[in-house]
């Protein structure tokens, strides 16, 4: 197939990538968010990935570059490899700041390891004097694949009775947006429109795939996912994912747009171009080696499997999905529940009784504090940090208890951690966490 | 095209289904009837008999210097406890003039007290009372250990530097009263407009701020500097020597009690002069159908106000005897903290994390 189309979505991807990485320097995360914490929540595996001090910049300056050396197609394989590593040990460094739409980069990033997105259009052409006019079809599909596994699952998960029957978490979120012009004021707050809201959002994700995927609904879904995506943009403080998606989505289309797409970029860049242009051999396919392509095709296929198993896992844990979390992550489970708690870790000295209450921001950032109230890995790694920290400091016979309160979806807060449990004594492992109180409600559906 | 309008009749279905038990018709909350009466009924009134008070302290200083007799000395200390009950309805509004002014609060009660800073203000005479490292040797914990700690009349007559003390009493009452004419004024002035119009629904915005303000208070003014950390909570080690007004401590409760009320008058839009209702936390919460949380909190003041009642006049002497009452006491106050943080914050969607990062 025509090789515009893997060409614009490199582009895109990674002057977004840039952009993003530009944004959250500006607004000083780098350094409120891995630098000036004490403490850093891991993945379970990850233990060993640390924040680097004033290096973390050095960090987000290579993985800016590398972003730019994508979009530019220069030195494309080797600016990949370096953008995914670089990204993903940045979202390894500390859980807290986990979006699924990070995970949704790392794993693009991962697929353009493999894809000829240099073929065409790029510095790479200029430097090795050949260029590609097509590129074979599995490497666009397996984007369009990875798109439509987002929308697709992020769908599902949206069909559960707190979602379809009664409008959570939109109806919290939405009536808190009064003041937006216009819409503020009139529909924000009214019933109707948080179940309308619920149930086309879920209609939208499970079906835009396959309304992108067919030529005659393809412009509509198109016209559907800007408006979606802006509106989303207005409403909650999503950064750059509105954006990623609308560009992301265009590799659905046919190659035409995209080489009109191209005839446009090529007249803005014209006069650079016109230098040292001249002496590219444009030649029909591009090819891989029988090995590399049945090595390719082997890590896609265990790839895609993995992404459409890696979903489902949360089905091997008992009690509330939403309430535990235990197989919530790596989910598309994307702004799905209001969930808010307030923990607060006792250390008592088994022998003698005594106790005291940790201050939570002794140890941790706002941002830290809140995430680690309501999420049990958190408050389970939390614990051991406060245990080994009290101990550190001459404390004996330490034993560390959670009082935990969370409301979940608009539900009056409850007892989240069993109290009575010295979390100390607790190891983390992919077991069912069984000193997470059980959840008193019921919430039906995937 | 099928789809496309499939999706039209499914969005159709889901509204036509969906108003007919709708709650919530008609307007929106209105947010600035809100603000209005906390900023007309309770922030404007009660800052109005702070200045008072102030003023009254004031005189009764000017009396005490004019004519260092004990009996001048205990009327300084009544018009200081009168002025200091009226200023715990004000500690939760870090809002507006008194956050621009560098934090009015911290001009007004950071204990413990820094005896030496004080002594050293005092006697040396150069001292900058704006600076933050002087916090803690000014308002009314300044003036509780001035007047009342051992030999306080001595230190303002026969003491060595007394005349420096004398200056330095002068200086903090006239301070406080200064600042909170000021505050008063800008309220009076453009503030108050500005709060109640500001309804937007950001960190910025008075109701988020508002919420904030109060959810703080509640927790660090009243839980933890009240209670907590005298109690050792914090610490495993009591520390008595950390009470609110130390050197008269015999009127720890009613200082404490004197924040409840406040604290549940803000809750229920009670006005500060009489007691006339209006538009509240509380009123807020019932429209946003979550009378579940406004009964758990009304359930939990009157707990935490039985066991307020419940403690002797004096948290130091409380500390030292028994301090397991004090943990109780504390306990009993933890609880309504989760329903205020979780509940109250989330059902409103008020952010108490103001550190700033993208969702998903």
């Amino acid at each position: 197939m025509p090789a515009e189309p893997l060409a614009v979505f490199r582009i895109g991807f990674g002057l977004m990538m840039f952009a993003s990485i530009i944004r959250f320097w500006c607004y000083g995360w780098i350094e409120t968010l891995y630098i000036q914490p004490k403490f850093h929540f891991k993945f379970y595996g990850f233990e060993w990935v640390k924040v680097l001090g004033d290096y973390t910049y050095l960090l987000f300056i290579i993985c800016g570059l590398a972003a730019l050396m994508v979009a530019f197609g220069l030195k494309y394989r080797l600016a990949i490899v370096t953008f995914f590593l670089s990204f993903t040990y940045i979202e390894l460094m500390d859980k807290t700041t986990y979006l699924n739409h990070y995970y949704f980069v790392s794993l693009v990033s991962f697929i353009l390891i493999f894809l000829p997105a240099n073929a065409y259009f790029s510095i790479d052409n200029l430097i090795r004097k050949v260029s590609y006019k097509t590129i074979p079809k599995w490497a666009t599909d397996s984007l369009k694949l990875m798109l439509s596994i987002v929308y697709f699952y992020a769908g599902l998960a949206k069909l559960n009775s707190d979602w379809l029957f009664k409008a959570q978490p939109l109806k919290i979120w939405l009536t808190s947006k009064y003041d937006i012009p216009i819409i503020g004021e009139t529909i924000m707050h009214k019933e109707w429109f948080h179940y309308a809201m619920s149930w086309s959002g879920a209609i939208y994700d499970l079906t835009i795939p396959f309304l992108l995927l067919y030529k005659r609904t393809r412009i509509w879904a198109f016209a559907i996912v800007v408006f979606f995506h802006a509106f989303t943009k207005i409403l909650f403080p999503i950064g750059m994912f509105p954006f990623i998606m609308i560009i992301g989505t265009l590799i659905f289309f046919d190659a035409a747009v995209h080489q009109r797409l191209i005839f446009v970029i090529n007249k803005l860049i014209q006069p650079i171009r016109s230098i040292w242009s001249r002496n590219i051999r444009s030649i029909e396919g591009y090819k891989l080696s029988k090995i590399k392509q049945s090595v390719i095709t082997k890590i896609l296929v265990v790839f895609f499997i993995l992404q459409l198993l890696m979903p489902w896992r949360y089905l091997a844990y008992p009690d509330e999905l939403f309430w535990t979390e235990e197989g919530y992550r790596f989910s598309w489970r994307v702004m799905l529940m209001e969930k808010a708690g307030y923990t607060n870790f006792k250390i008592v000295d088994g022998k003698t009784g005594r106790y005291f209450y940790v201050d939570n921001s002794d140890f941790l950032t706002s941002f830290q504090e809140k995430q680690m109230s309501f999420q049990p890995d958190f408050i389970l790694e939390y614990a051991h940090y406060l245990g080994d920290h009290f101990k550190s400091q001459g404390h004996k016979n330490i034993q560390v208890f959670a009082e935990s309160f969370v409301a979940l979806n608009g539900r009056m807060s409850e007892p989240y951690i069993d109290s009575k449990v010295d979390l100390y004594q607790i190891q983390e492992s992919f077991q069912h966490k069984d000193w997470i109180l059980v959840f008193k409600d019921k919430i039906k559906g995937l | 095209m099928k789809k496309f309008i499939i999706l039209i009749l499914a969005i159709g279905f889901a509204v036509s289904c969906g108003s007919s038990d709708d709650s919530n018709e008609g307007d929106g909350y209105n947010r600035t009837a809100l603000l209005t009466n906390i900023a007309d009924n309770y922030i404007i009134p009660a800052l109005q008999d702070l200045e008072t008070k102030l003023t009254a302290m004031n005189t009764a200083k000017t009396n005490f210097v004019s004519d260092k007799t004990q009996s001048n000395l205990d009327a300084l200390s009544v018009a200081w406890l009168d002025a200091y009950k009226i200023w715990q309805a004000l500690e939760m509004f870090d809002v507006g003039p008194g956050e621009a002014l560098n934090k009015y609060l911290y001009f007004m009660n950071v204990y413990p007290t820094n005896t030496s800073d004080i002594q050293a203000a005092a006697t040396s005479g150069d001292y900058d009372l704006s600076m933050s490292s002087l916090h803690d040797a000014q308002g009314f914990p300044a003036i509780d250990y001035l007047i009342h700690s051992d030999n306080a009349l001595e230190r303002f007559t026969t003491d060595a530097n007394a005349d420096d003390y004398v200056a330095y009493l002068s200086v903090l009452t006239e301070r406080m009263k200064t600042l909170t004419t000021q505050v008063l004024s800008d309220w009076q002035g453009t503030y108050r407009d500005e709060y109640v119009a500001n309804t937007e629904s950001s960190a910025t915005g008075a109701l988020d701020k508002t919420v904030n303000d109060f959810i703080y208070f509640y927790e660090k003014g009243f839980r933890t500097n009240k209670i907590g950390i005298p109690a050792g909570s914090f610490s495993g080690n009591p520390a008595a020597e950390k009470v609110e007004a130390l050197y008269k401590s015999d009127v720890s409760k009613t200082l404490a009690i004197e924040a409840l009320h406040a604290i549940e008058d803000v809750f229920e839009g009670k006005a500060y002069n009489g007691s006339t209702t209006g538009e509240s936390f509380k009123t807020y919460l019932t429209f946003l159908n979550r009378s579940d949380i406004t009964s758990a909190v009304e359930e939990n003041f009157v707990k935490v106000s039985n066991t307020l009642n419940g403690l002797p006049e004096n948290f130091y002497q409380q500390v030292l005897d028994d301090n397991t009452v004090m943990s109780e006491a504390f306990d009993a106050i933890q609880t309504t903290v989760a329903t205020f943080k979780v509940d109250m914050a989330n059902a409103m969607n008020v952010g108490l994390d103001y550190q700033d990062a993208d969702g998903d």
